[in-house]
Formats: structure tokens, sequence, C-alpha cells
């Protein structure tokens, strides 16, 4: 179909002209503070792409998955800091940290192979929290870590001499160093994208269905559920430990703070709320969970002023009131996701519809026929 | 004497204090259709769990093709040759009928994630093998004009044909189906019954469970039967018909 094809090719350059301009327009009117939303939104698509691989195909619930974001970020800043005196480059440390976060994603893997559902959720969690102690407290009585005050003056990525947190000039104007992380995000965000959609559409992929659809029958035809499940927790840390080191790049300072529980739920909320298994559907998740919370910090604050003349509700409460019931209202109104996979959207809708699974329903009527 | 396929020696399986299979020993031989009946609880899902990997058995001894399969694990099992069904059907019910063979396919292609990224040729190629394989088989089961429906959106009839063609995917020497006539019409039956002459005749060897002892009699070459967790019979079906313990296991002491 080659009027098809030139469609898709239409709609490619067109987003690709948008989002090549969108800081500049972004950072000419709302400002500076709007393309870091921006940049950060870039980086949770990477995060919820690779928490998707684990949640999403392989329907494995993950909650400790900012664990990995953690060890990519600390990965970085350890190696790339004053605070061990190592300046290690950027092109040696995001991978590590990407090879260092598959290694602890098949650690967390393998203890929990035999856990499904809720309980792998529970371990998941405990994983994720021990992660974030342990850089709390990794400070003494040798400091690695440096304990809560998190490290600082971490080294940009530089490429060719020339250093990603520096503000460049260009045609007379000063741009902040947010808009060339943008671009570079955007990059691997693209990566991340093309990386997902081809897993998916592989015979891994279809393994991780199958896992996911029925463990059991998925090995008794032959699949050895073992690999594939450590083989979804590493590929899915794998993301988050770029996310992690861009991240730590990104800010200069990382801090245990930075990956607590909520981190974790909310990337989980990105992948839940886009859509499960979506890859449409998860960037979605992501961009307005990371855009919506900045919008109605805009938002409430001077509307209160403006009806109210004073602060009725503290800005930060109410935002975060709104954003949840948002969120439930969603859930609500579409619990398969804003933007679900075909296969997602049908599982939802036939269990609604018939309460019973078609297959049964017919095994039924066979049997009394 | 015929030539061993499948043959198991004093295999005991234990539930708690249910002693599921008790000293169970049988030959499967090259090219035949094995016939496993019994009534209720008798242990036959037991031994056919055995039989694929899914239960790990107490004691015993498990040889296949010359391949010590005692103890090991389903994926293992089915590497080596053997392939099932299920009693109560376990498609991966939102894929479609093509991806669900597709994933038989599974353990007899080797992609890994590299691959599967970098899109290379050889990849390439295979993933069009898996899927041109796939769509034979579904041809082969009669039900190639469903291929891209959900497996759970398919007729009882239809689920139970994919099954088939899923198992027979992963390259089976033994293809084990476990009551794959149950809740089907005669006509349906009918149907089943040809296709599984039609797997017998291309080579591959067959274990079936099945309460219809009418299908049995006239599929089977020879037939084994269990009653609490041990075999009491095993032969051709006239034998096994006429068996004075089999028609005690099945309609009491006072008609034997």
């Amino acid at each position: 179909m080659p009027q098809n094809q030139s469609k898709r090719m239409l709609a490619f350059a067109l987003s690709g002209i948008v989002l090549a301009v969108l800081p500049f327009i972004v950072g000419s009117t709302l400002g500076n503070s709007w393309v870091r939303t921006l940049d950060f939104a870039l980086l949770y698509i990477m995060l919820a792409l690779g928490l998707n691989i684990v949640v999403g195909f392989a329907g494995l619930l993950d909650l400790g998955y900012i664990a990995f974001y953690a060890v990519g970020a600390y990965t970085f800043a350890l190696l790339n800091s004053p605070h061990l005196s190592i300046f290690m480059p950027w092109w040696f440390i995001l991978p590590l940290g990407a090879i260092l976060a598959a290694f602890f994603g098949i650690m967390l893997g393998t203890p929990v192979l035999r856990l499904r559902g809720d309980y792998l959720a529970i371990v998941t969690l405990g994983f994720g929290e021990i992660i974030r102690i342990f850089m709390n407290n990794l400070n003494a009585p040798v400091n690695i870590t440096n304990g809560p005050q998190g490290i600082n003056m971490i080294k940009p990525i530089e490429v060719a001499g020339f250093s990603l947190g520096k503000p460049v000039e260009l045609f007379g104007t000063t741009y902040n160093s947010v808009y060339i992380y943008y671009y570079l995000f955007l990059l691997l965000a693209v990566l991340t994208v093309i990386i997902c959609h081809r897993l998916q559409h592989s015979r891994i992929g279809r393994a991780w269905v199958a896992l996911r659809e029925d463990d059991v029958a998925a090995n008794a035809m032959g699949l050895n559920i073992r690999n594939i499940k450590l083989l979804a927790f590493a590929m899915g840390a794998t993301f988050g430990g770029v996310a992690g080191g861009l991240f730590a790049s990104f800010q200069g300072f990382v801090s245990p703070e930075s990956f607590g529980l909520m981190e974790s739920i909310m990337v989980l909320a990105m992948v839940v709320l886009g859509g499960m298994g979506n890859i449409s559907g998860v960037i979605l998740g992501a961009v307005l969970l990371t855009v919506t919370p900045e919008l109605l910090r805009d938002i409430i604050g001077p509307l209160q002023m403006k009806a109210f003349g004073r602060m009725i509700v503290d800005p930060e409460n109410a935002r975060m009131l709104m954003f949840g019931l948002a969120l439930i209202v969603v859930m609500l109104v579409r619990p398969e996701g804003l933007w679900p996979s075909k296969r997602r959207k049908a599982e939802f809708h036939d269990a609604l519809d018939d309460g019973i699974p078609a297959a049964d329903s017919q095994a039924a009527d066979g049997l009394k026929g | 004497m015929a030539d061993a396929l499948l043959k198991i020696e004093g295999i005991h399986k234990r539930f708690g204090g249910l002693h599921a299979l008790n000293d169970v020993g049988l030959t499967i031989n090259r090219g035949e259709i094995y016939g496993l009946i019994g009534p209720n609880g008798a242990g036959k899902t037991t031994l056919f769990n055995v039989l694929t990997g899914l239960y790990q058995p107490d004691e015993g001894k498990f040889t296949f093709n010359g391949q010590d399969l005692f103890r090991q694990k389903p994926h293992v099992v089915v590497k080596a040759g053997i392939a099932r069904t299920f009693q109560n059907i376990r498609l991966f019910g939102e894929m479609t009928a093509l991806e669900n063979v597709m994933v038989g396919r599974h353990v007899r292609t080797k992609a890994g994630a590299l691959g599967a990224i970098l899109r290379d040729r050889a990849t390439m190629a295979e993933e069009k093998a898996i899927r041109d394989r796939a769509r034979e088989l579904l041809n082969y089961v009669g039900i190639g004009n469903v291929a891209n429906e959900r497996a759970r959106n398919l007729s009882y009839g239809h689920q139970r044909r994919l099954e088939i063609a899923r198992a027979l995917a992963t390259d089976p020497t033994l293809l084990a189906l476990d009551e794959p006539a149950a809740g089907m019409n005669p006509r349906e039956t009918e149907d089943l019954q040809a296709l599984m002459e039609k797997v017998r005749s291309s080579g591959v060897t067959l274990l079936l469970i099945e309460h219809d002892v009418k299908l049995m009699m006239t599929l089977c070459d020879r037939i084994a039967v269990l009653d609490y967790g041990k075999k009491i019979a095993e032969g051709v079906p006239q034998e096994v018909k006429s068996n004075p313990r089999v028609i005690e296991a099945y309609l009491g002491a006072a008609h034997a």
C-alpha cells in the first residue's frame, strides 16, 4: 500500500519537525523551566518504556523499578564527580550504568522467579527500598555515596570537548543547557522507542506475551520461563540505568530522595494510565504525568489569587489533590488506559461485555450438544 | 520387537498422603497411537503431567528417544520432542491463532534480544520461516482461515485444533493429547480422529487420554488402563476390553 506508506512518512516527517522546533516554541513562550519539563518528559518516556517491558509485555508487576534508575544515576555520579575524584568519560559510564542496572535486574529477578502478582509486587517494592536505603546509609564507615546529602557537581556530558552543561550562543541568542539536553534525550528516547518496538514484534516479544497470558502453557510449549523472565527484568533495568545516568549528568546532583517509592509508583502510573503494553500509550502516559503536575502548579496559585484574592488552599496540596482526582477519573472511565494496545482493549471489553470468556461458554454448549 | 520411543519404569508420585502414581511403568513404541484410560481420579492426568515435565516424579526411570528425562523441566522435555495439549484448553487467548502457533516455534528457533533489536538478515529470515511454518500448520489442522482471529474468540472445535497446531509447531516426536475429544459432538470427533490419523501417518507418535472408550478402541494401537494410581492392564484394545480387572475397575466386581 504505497498511499498508506506515504501517509506514514508524512506523519513521521511532520512529527519530526514538530519535535525539532518544540523547545524553541516552548522556551520563547513559556520560558526555560518548561523546556526543562520537556527534558524530564523525555527522560520519563525512557523510564516508562523500560518498565513497560517488564509490566506491559511480560506481565510482571514491578514496584521497585526506580532502583535501576538509582543504580544508573549513582554509577554516573560516583564515576564523574569530585566526590571520589574520579572523572571517567560519559561514553564509558553511561553504558556501564546500563550494564550494572541489568545486573541488578537479574539480581532482583532470580529470587522472585516463582512469585506472581501481588507477591511479586511486594518483593520488588522491598528491593526498591533496599537500594534507596543503601544509598542513604553508605556514607559510613567508608563514605561511598555521601548519604542523604547526595553527590553534587556531577560533570555534564561532553561531546568532542563541548560541554552540554554550558549555555550556547546561536545567532546572537544564548540558549540554556536544557535545549542541548533536549536533543540528546530526544535522540535516546527515539532509540528506546525503536528498540521496544522491535523487541515487541520479535520471537522474544511473543515469548513475553505468552508468559503473561499463561505461564504454564508457555512452559509446556518449551519456553524457558526463567530465562525469559530474567531477560525482561534485565532489558527493563537497562533502560532505567541509561535514564538514570542521563538524569545524573543533567541535574548535576543526585540524592536518595529522588529514588523513593513515589517515583516508582509514578512511573508505573505512566505505564498503566497510558495503556500497558502499547508503546504509544506509554509515551502519552509519560508526557501527561510529567506535564500535568507542572501545569497545575502554574494554574492553581494564580487562579486562587484571581478568584478569592488570597490563597485558600496551599497550591502544592491542591495540585496533588487535583492530579490524584484526575488519575482516579481516568482509571474509572478508561480502565484499559488512554491509548491501549488492541489486544489489551479487547481483553477489558470482552471481560466486561460477556462476563465469561468466549471459549468457556462454547465449551459448555459443546457439552450440552 | 517394536522400537521403543518412550519408556518409564517404577514411577511414583505422591501428593501429601495421596499416592497418585504407584509403580507405573509403560513403553510407547515409535509410530503407534497409545491410549491411556481409566476411571476418574485414576491418575491419568498426573501421569500425563509427569510425562510432559509439568510434574516431577518422586521415583522411577524416564527415558525418551535415548535421552534421560527423569525430573527434567518442561522446556527440556519439549526440546527432547514431547509436545502436549491441555484437557481444559490453555491457549494464549489474546494472541491471534497465528501468533499462538508462532510461540510453538520458539523452542526450535534461536533469535535473541540483540537480533530482535538489530533485525539482521538471519533474524529476519528466521522470523519469516516461523511465520510460514505457522501458517502451514494452521492449514494442516484445517483452520488457516482464522489465522488472524484472537484465540479466545475461536469456536471450541477450532481452539482444540489450534492447540494441536501449536503443539505440532515444536516439531514433536511424541504428541500427547489430553482428552482431545472432550465436549465434541460425534461429527467433530470424527474429524478429529481423521486429523490424528493424519498426524500419525506423518511420522509422529501419539499418546492419548480419552474418556470416549469407543473412540479409543478404534483409534489406538495399544492401550494402558490405570486405576488408583496403578497400571492394571496394557495391550491391544481387544485384550484390554475383555480383561476382567478392567471390567471390574469400570463397572465394579459384580460384573467381572
